[in-house]
């Protein structure tokens, strides 16, 4: 912005910035602050800070995760921490879009499956993680070591979530474009929530997951 | 610090893995009352880690030991508020 604009009638900010400026002048030069203008400064700057500790103090912590992978080991990690910070006492959103949208499905739930291809955890070459059948073996594998392991099966993590009052949402766009119906998700599943929610949870939230 | 000789329950969480016993902890310590003791009796080596995160992270408990003896991790936590 220019400086040296001439200062008019019509341009009031001009004249309030000399203004200011010939303020802040005779203030630095001439006039200290007189002490009772200084106690009510600081005390106006002691509510202030009051207010803003006691607004840091009084929120609780707010997690918010985006789920978009629907397969079985990708529904862990989301299930895994939501559960856990609502043990924190931590508010908690997770927001599922797209395939992580089968983790809240009743049925499909039940179903996700481990992919076998182009998996370089897998202890088999990709032309034979390829064949037919290979996806099913490499979930009942993993299903096998997670029951050995003691580990919480999926539907589990979703009522314990659902349980400790952490919020499950269903992405209505994907609902849409996946051609599933609200009634198909697990009951206590947040739906009719979009993109713009997603994001007002993620702006009042100390810590954001997309995963 | 308080003793831990008056257990007021226990839970037994011996199999279960990540993050069960920090959960099933937090469920039954709301069941408690304040200054009440719960004794957790876990098996996965990540509790020792896991319940004393929880424990300093979360309002209203407090950690008061935590032992392993043998294959079991023994963890005392109190209600405080």
């Amino acid at each position: 912005m220019s400086t040296d604009t001439e200062p008019s009638a019509a341009d009031g900010s001009a004249e309030a910035t000399d203004d200011a400026e010939a303020a802040n002048a005779s203030g630095a030069v001439d006039e200290q602050p007189t002490e009772a203008e200084l106690r009510d400064r600081i005390a106006e700057l002691e509510d202030t800070v009051a207010s803003l500790e006691a607004d840091a103090n009084d929120g609780t912590t707010k997690l918010t995760i985006v789920a978009t992978q629907g397969s079985f080991d990708m529904a862990y990690p989301p299930l895994i921490l939501a559960s856990t910070a609502a043990a924190f006492g931590w508010d908690v959103v997770v927001f599922h879009t797209f395939w992580g949208l089968d983790i809240l499905h009743e049925e499909k739930s039940d179903d996700l499956k481990l992919s076998a291809i182009g998996n370089p955890n897998m202890p088999m070459p990709n032309a034979l993680a390829a064949l037919p059948g290979m996806d099913r073996l490499a979930t009942r594998m993993m299903e096998n070591k997670i029951d050995d392991n003691g580990t919480a099966t999926i539907d589990e993590l979703i009522e314990l979530s659902l349980d400790q009052g952490v919020d499950l949402q269903a992405c209505q766009m994907t609902i849409d474009l996946m051609g599933y119906d609200e009634d198909d998700f697990h009951d206590g599943v947040t739906v009719g929530v979009g993109a713009a929610t997603a994001l007002q949870h993620m702006a009042e939230s100390d810590v954001q997951l997309l995963v | 610090m308080t003793t831990v000789n008056d257990v007021t329950e226990t839970l037994d969480v011996k199999g279960a893995s990540c993050p069960m016993p920090v959960i099933k902890t937090k469920g039954a310590i709301d069941d408690l009352d304040v200054d009440d003791i719960l004794e957790v009796l876990a098996t996965d080596a990540g509790s020792m880690s896991d319940l004393d995160g929880w424990a300093a992270g979360t309002e209203g408990v407090e950690l008061l030991k935590q032992v392993e003896e043998g294959d079991v991790y023994k963890h005392y936590v109190r209600k405080t508020a």
